[in-house]
């Protein structure tokens, strides 16, 4: 493994170096068609789950088939993907937002050859590797985040919870039956590097002990003050330690009732982590989105308070997902997101139907959000 | 032969959907193999032992990488994000394991040329694991070591006029839907902007000088593919001001429940039968402002009390089409719940032209006040929707010169505990004791 550099000088950093060039240019990376028709689409449809065909003014129409992917890809897969669109997509091709590959062809004669190269290739364990799907009145890809194949404050794994739930989802994948789109996301820890709380259903890893405090290491590696201000309930402050030894230490002191494990002091100090195998698992939200469509854009709303970390697959959370979606697609109506079908039939009906426990933890009690969730009326169901 | 022993991982590979975990045993196995006969510049085994790690995560239900690690390419404060095992004995392959974020194109379009370069640049000096993408939006290189973040930083500019994206608090890597590329509801061309936002403010893309994270986000129509409007600090949205353009003709199609016309761009072409379309039900009823009739064949809209929700549009595509009058939306504030909860985007902006002729200019001078009130009042960690919360929306208003109008409330405020400035009020503060108790005893 000798070491081959590229002409890069650590001697001299700055000579012929090329900075701040930002991305490469998108119009390099249009397929034909769309180049020729950007701005001018007249409309589109979706065919069947995961193909859809867009129509240009001009007549023009190009055919999409979007396939599903685990976000975290080899290049071994990449290569492959560039292989296909080679063969099929004259060297184009796009992913989505959320993770999805869409490999797009002029011509619907070119349609049947790609669907059937796609759907023809597996992994060696058993599993699709480019499952058509994600459209329309269905689920689409879960977005998630690292997990532990990265992250440094993972309360859960992402790859692996997103596996479990997308196989248990895989027919809602392809096939379009529900009222509405339906979204679900997994973000590992409250930091949401996802994002998931505007969500139909989110999956979101979450910590339940205050951190653990490393004293002998913490004045050398953090800086107290910043310790003390990350902290949104003011639960920490700081104190002098008296270690073993009998020296004398600067560290902090944690307030761990006030605690409620945001882990926002661990990514400022290194030395107050708080994972933990039976403290870590899994919060489910449901109910928001991000579409203005019909009603306003709206948060997630806590469903289920907690759910152990059941590796490798997860089941309580992927049952209690499955029930979830099951209550949406039999009681909710043509168009209604899950949000606002709960938000009609009433959120005590919502756990009354998904079989879910309500408990005290999902009464919020968070800063003045909370009141705004409480009920301030006598219209209630029994 | 796998070099670690993975029970758990492998129950991951059955199931329908792809097997992050068969992917990265085929890799492992490419990788030991070496057919190409690469020289490889990190360990070999570097997704083996990744596998290892990972499948000890398992066992212990905790992460195996270590908090933090400072490292970087020269000049940049950004777009690489330094890791380790904890686990370095056990793991040798992954002792160092950094991520690097490559700036994405905007709409994620990608010629196989561009993409077979990066794979074959990440095969040699990195791991050759990828997310395509990150949740912010980068491609993103996982797992290389110290030494060879110039070197891939030198050829992806160098060789593939490529840059890296954002992290730490930096401005990050703006991202966009595909706009008008492949969607007729495009509002505004969202790659051209996000292009331009991004080649703009690469300063602050690299160079960390904000109190914390900044999100550009841009959707191309109020259906906000990209959820700009839930986690980005600016969230551009495409709108338009002008009445929504009608087929008569097309709408009588979908009335007739023509196939060629399926109800909702086809979204609904699934397993379960919701009967034939009806405009009354499916259309009208759910307009969100009731703005809508349709009588005598004819669709009218009350276009002055339309709030562009996309619904009828949506249902009806080929028969409704977004005004010709467009521009887009400004919302600022949006956030995941770190720290001070979650917070959804404010609208700043109702409406404002997306002009690339005069670069943009209405844009960025928005843009520029909001940074320059922010860098200076914002507190270390503080997203712009927590000093808004902080200083008040009149406050952002005032940054900005903005006037306030109806359209930023979702209602007037409930409590009368209103702050005046002193000199809106008559007088100013500054008055006489002694002269009041001239007719007031004490």
């Amino acid at each position: 493994m000798a070491f081959i550099s590229t002409g890069y000088n650590p001697d001299k950093p700055m000579e012929n170096r090329i900075t701040d060039i930002g991305p490469k240019d998108h119009n390099e990376f249009y397929p034909p068609v769309i180049a020729k028709n950007k701005g001018k689409w007249s409309h589109h449809e979706i065919l069947e789950p995961g193909v859809l065909v867009h129509v240009a003014d001009s007549g023009d129409e190009v055919y999409t088939v979007r396939v599903g992917g685990a976000r975290l890809m080899s290049t071994g897969l990449i290569n492959e993907i560039c292989e296909i669109a080679d063969k099929h997509c004259d060297g184009y091709v796009r992913f989505t937002t959320r993770n999805n590959v869409e490999f797009m062809v002029d011509s619907k004669d070119k349609l049947e050859p790609l669907k059937n190269d796609l759907s023809g290739r597996k992994f060696a364990g058993g599993s699709f590797k480019f499952p058509i799907g994600g459209t329309g009145a269905g689920i689409t890809n879960i977005v998630h985040t690292q997990g532990w194949i990265h992250c440094h404050t993972p309360a859960t794994d992402a790859s692996g919870t997103v596996k479990a739930a997308m196989d248990v989802l895989f027919n809602d994948f392809q096939d379009m039956r529900l009222p509405a789109q339906l979204r679900v996301s997994m973000a590992c820890c409250l930091n949401m590097c996802g994002a998931v709380h505007c969500s139909d259903i989110a999956i979101l890893g979450y910590h339940r002990k205050p951190p653990m405090l490393d004293h002998e290491y913490l004045d050398k590696v953090c800086e107290i003050p910043l310790a003390v201000s990350a902290c949104p309930t003011a639960a920490i402050k700081p104190a002098k330690v008296q270690l073993a030894n009998g020296k004398e230490v600067k560290s902090v002191d944690v307030k761990n009732e006030r605690c409620m494990y945001c882990g926002n002091c661990y990514t400022m100090c290194p030395s107050m982590p708080l994972a933990d195998t039976e403290g870590d698992g899994i919060v489910l939200m449901a109910g928001g989105k991000v579409s203005n469509r019909i009603s306003d854009p709206k948060f997630s709303k806590v469903v289920v308070a907690f759910l152990p970390n059941e590796m490798p697959r997860w089941p309580s959370m992927t049952d209690t997902i499955q029930r979830m979606v099951e209550a949406y697609a039999k009681g909710a109506n043509k168009y209604e997101r899950l949000g606002d079908w709960a938000d009609r039939i009433g959120w005590e009906k919502f756990f009354e139907v998904c079989e879910l426990d309500f408990t005290h933890h999902l009464i919020d009690d968070f800063r003045q959000q909370a009141y705004m969730s409480w009920r301030q009326s006598t219209q209630f169901k029994f | 032969m796998a070099k670690h022993e993975t029970p758990l991982l492998d129950q991951l590979e059955s199931g329908p959907w792809p097997s992050f975990v068969s992917d990265l045993k085929a890799q492992a196995e490419k990788r030991a193999k070496n057919e190409e006969g690469i020289e490889f510049q990190i360990p070999v085994d570097v997704v083996d032992d990744l596998l290892g790690v990972v499948e000890l995560s398992y066992k212990h239900g905790r992460t195996h990488w270590k908090h933090g690690g400072i490292v970087g390419v020269f000049g940049y404060g950004g777009g690489v994000i330094g890791r380790y095992c904890d686990q370095p004995e056990n793991f040798p392959g992954v002792e160092a394991f950094h991520t690097m974020r490559v700036n994405q194109p905007a709409g994620k379009y990608y010629s196989t040329d561009y993409l077979k370069k990066l794979c074959d640049l990440w095969d040699f000096r990195g791991s050759g694991v990828t997310n395509m993408h990150g949740s912010t939006g980068d491609i993103i290189l996982l797992g290389t070591t110290t030494k060879q973040l110039e070197e891939v930083f030198w050829t992806l500019t160098h060789d593939m006029g490529q840059d890296l994206g954002g992290s730490g608090s930096n401005l990050r890597t703006p991202s966009d839907c595909l706009g008008q590329s492949r969607c007729e509801y495009a509002c505004y061309d969202t790659n051209a902007l996000v292009y331009f936002l991004t080649n703009e403010y690469q300063d602050e893309l690299h160079r960390p000088a904000f109190p914390y994270k900044f999100k550009f986000k841009l959707d191309g129509c109020p259906n906000c593919c990209v959820a700009s409007i839930a986690r980005s600090d600016m969230s551009f949205i495409g709108t338009w001001k002008d009445d929504i353009r009608i087929d008569q003709d097309a709408v009588n199609k979908y009335v007739e429940n023509d196939p060629a016309y399926p109800a909702n761009a086809g979204a609904h072409k699934g397993s379960k039968d919701w009967g034939p379309f009806d405009i009354e039900k499916e259309v009208l009823a759910l307009c969100p402002t009731k703005c809508m009739k349709f009588e005598n064949k004819k669709l009218t809209i009350d276009n002055a009390n339309c709030t562009r929700c996309m619904h009828c549009i949506n249902v009806m595509p080929r028969a409704l089409k977004i005004g010709k009058e467009t521009g887009c939306s400004i919302l600022c504030g949006a956030k995941a719940p770190i720290l001070d909860g979650a917070q959804m985007g404010s609208l700043l902006v109702p409406f404002v032209e997306v002009n690339p002729d005069n670069d943009y200019e209405a844009i960025t001078e928005i843009i520029e006040n909001i940074w320059d009130w922010w860098m200076e009042e914002g507190k270390n960690r503080e997203r712009l929707g927590e000093l808004i919360m902080r200083q008040g929306f009149q406050k952002l208003l005032e940054v900005t010169g903005i006037d306030p109008m109806p359209q930023h409330v979702a209602y007037p405020r409930t409590n009368p505990y209103i702050f005046w400035k002193e000199d809106e009020v008559p007088g100013g503060w500054e008055r006489d004791v002694d002269e009041y108790r001239k007719h007031h005893r004490r």
